[in-house]
């Protein structure tokens, strides 16, 4: 959740107490690395590939997700940001805000999309983008990376890459950065 | 942020800034291939115009449907007004169709701060009377914003019909906050009859004022009240206030021209003036549906009115992170 929104949503000031680390920055790494094999794998190579970070929290992922493609194959790959605020199904029922860049890089026309984020729970945010994507193009697939799969789906939405399952109640929350990923709670 | 924009000083610095961060996003929906977002669906927003206008209410229409809002146009000459129906009976009809915002312009002032009494909607001041113009101000300062970064420290000189512009009170306002220095360009009989409270410098001498400015912000000569007789002849105004070909020179090779709309081409500002590269004055009309989105956006969609969040139980963390 962006830093704006977290301000203005309940428990207001609020902060994130971690309880456990369930990734180290070791195992963030090696998760990349296999995911960006993975894209190549089922692409038969990467032809026609662009990766796309969602704003915020899957822009480092996807980044690193990228430079890890432009290394195995010895190509640049062409990646771009999309800030779904604008698209979400609760505005209105509290505090949503544009925060970031929207960039894709050319049109998407017969493109193959690889959606990066960092955490995957309702699937709300992914509806949001792939409404989004819609305003650049139609791409020829879009496929679904995360780093971390929480469970608690509420659309029949699913991910073609994963970092790692982690099972979770719903009131709990998922922190992840490139160091690390861990579970704990928002407390006042 | 409240629920109404009626004028600058209201939103303050904070304010201000803030459209203008949210402004650079709705730029992006604009130059994007489909410029258009569901942000608004389902909301219904009402044009209040008691006065002619051709830019405004474009861009707010233009604005509101790169949102998917609905819009609901309402023209004086050709409605229930004609038959005598006060301004009052006619937001109260018109909100009992059920509108969340009311976008007004009327030759009075204070009529939006009026209509904010008699109905639940958002009102958004597009001007009332000589008084204030906020959207026209925003845009303004989110134009050289892009150019020069900040508006802090930079000089503005407001030139013409001060008097009678509310685009000039609203911009004088917004352009201070921001920490801009102004200076407001007119002969005596159309400035107003004090300007105790204004934080402005004033001058008489263009020509002198021209090579230290930042940005030149022409006014529209109001030729439609010129039966006053405040200046001489048009001809004399344009030799003493007009951005001429000869006062082109003067300029600096940075300097910002700036012109609110419409344009008396040849009076208040030369053709080649208005067609110089300098010149910014389609960039306002660009900005102007940028600007006007993210106002309604932040009034109708964010959110941001904090009384009308949902109590904290009841609100699902829709994102599993903390960042």
């Amino acid at each position: 959740m962006a830093e704006r929104e977290r301000r203005m949503s309940p428990p207001y000031g609020g902060v994130f107490v971690a309880r456990t680390t369930v990734m180290s920055a070791g195992d963030i790494d090696r998760a990349i690395w296999r995911m960006a094999h993975e894209i190549i794998e089922h692409n038969h190579g990467l032809e026609n590939l662009v990766v796309v970070g969602l704003q915020t929290g899957g822009v480092p992922i996807s980044e690193r997700i990228t430079a890890a493609l432009a290394e195995i194959s010895g190509a640049e790959v062409p990646s771009g940001t999309i800030d779904v605020a604008l698209h979400r199904d609760d505005i209105g029922l509290r505090p949503v805000m544009p925060e970031e860049a929207t960039e894709i890089p050319g049109d998407l026309n017969q493109r193959i999309v690889v959606l990066v984020d960092d955490v995957l729970f309702t699937g709300r945010t992914i509806r949001a983008a792939l409404d989004a994507l819609h305003d650049f193009g139609r791409p020829k697939s879009v496929q679904l990376a995360v780093m971390v799969d929480r469970g608690h789906r509420e659309l029949p939405i699913r991910p073609d890459y994963v970092g790692k399952n982690i099972p979770t109640r719903r009131d709990e929350v998922v922190n992840v950065t490139l160091t690390g990923v861990e579970l704990g709670e928002m407390k006042k | 942020m409240t629920k109404h924009l009626l004028s600058i000083d209201d939103l303050g610095r904070d304010g201000i800034e803030e459209i203008l961060e949210l402004t650079k996003s709705f730029a992006e929906v604009s130059a994007r291939r489909i410029p258009k977002v569901p942000a608004l669906r389902g909301k219904n927003i009402a044009w209040l115009f008691y006065e002619d206008s051709t830019r405004t209410r474009l861009s707010f229409e233009t604005a509101a449907k790169r949102l998917s809002a609905d819009t609901m146009n309402f023209s004086v000459s050709s409605s229930s007004v004609n038959k005598g129906e006060s301004l009052r009976d006619t937001c109260l009809t018109i909100t009992a169709m059920g509108v969340d915002a009311i976008v007004v312009r009327h030759r009075s002032a204070g009529v939006p701060w009026q209509i904010t009494k008699w109905v639940d909607a958002s009102v958004i001041n597009a001007g009332d009377g000589w008084h204030e113009h906020p959207t026209q101000a925003l845009l303004d300062c989110f134009t050289i914003q892009q150019r020069f970064g900040s508006l802090e420290g930079r000089h503005v000189a407001i030139v013409g019909d001060i008097k009678h512009s509310r685009v000039a009170r609203s911009n004088l306002a917004a352009f201070t906050a921001l920490g801009a220095e102004v200076t407001l360009v007119a002969p005596q009989t159309l400035l107003p009859p004090s300007l105790e409270g204004w934080n402005c410098k004033v001058s008489h001498d263009l020509d002198a004022v021209l090579p230290t400015v930042d940005v030149a912000y022409m006014l529209r000569m109001q030729l439609e009240r010129q039966k006053q007789a405040l200046v001489p002849t048009l001809r004399e105004y344009t030799a003493g206030y007009g951005l001429t070909e000869q006062r082109l020179d003067n300029l600096g090779s940075e300097t910002m021209i700036m012109h609110p709309g419409p344009m008396n081409r040849g009076v208040e500002i030369a053709p080649s003036a208005a067609d110089d590269p300098r010149a910014v004055i389609t960039n306002q009309v660009a900005n102007g549906v940028s600007v006007r989105m993210a106002v309604l956006f932040l009034l109708l969609g964010s959110g941001g009115d904090l009384g009308t969040l949902p109590e904290p139980e009841s609100v699902q963390p829709d994102d599993g992170d903390a960042r």
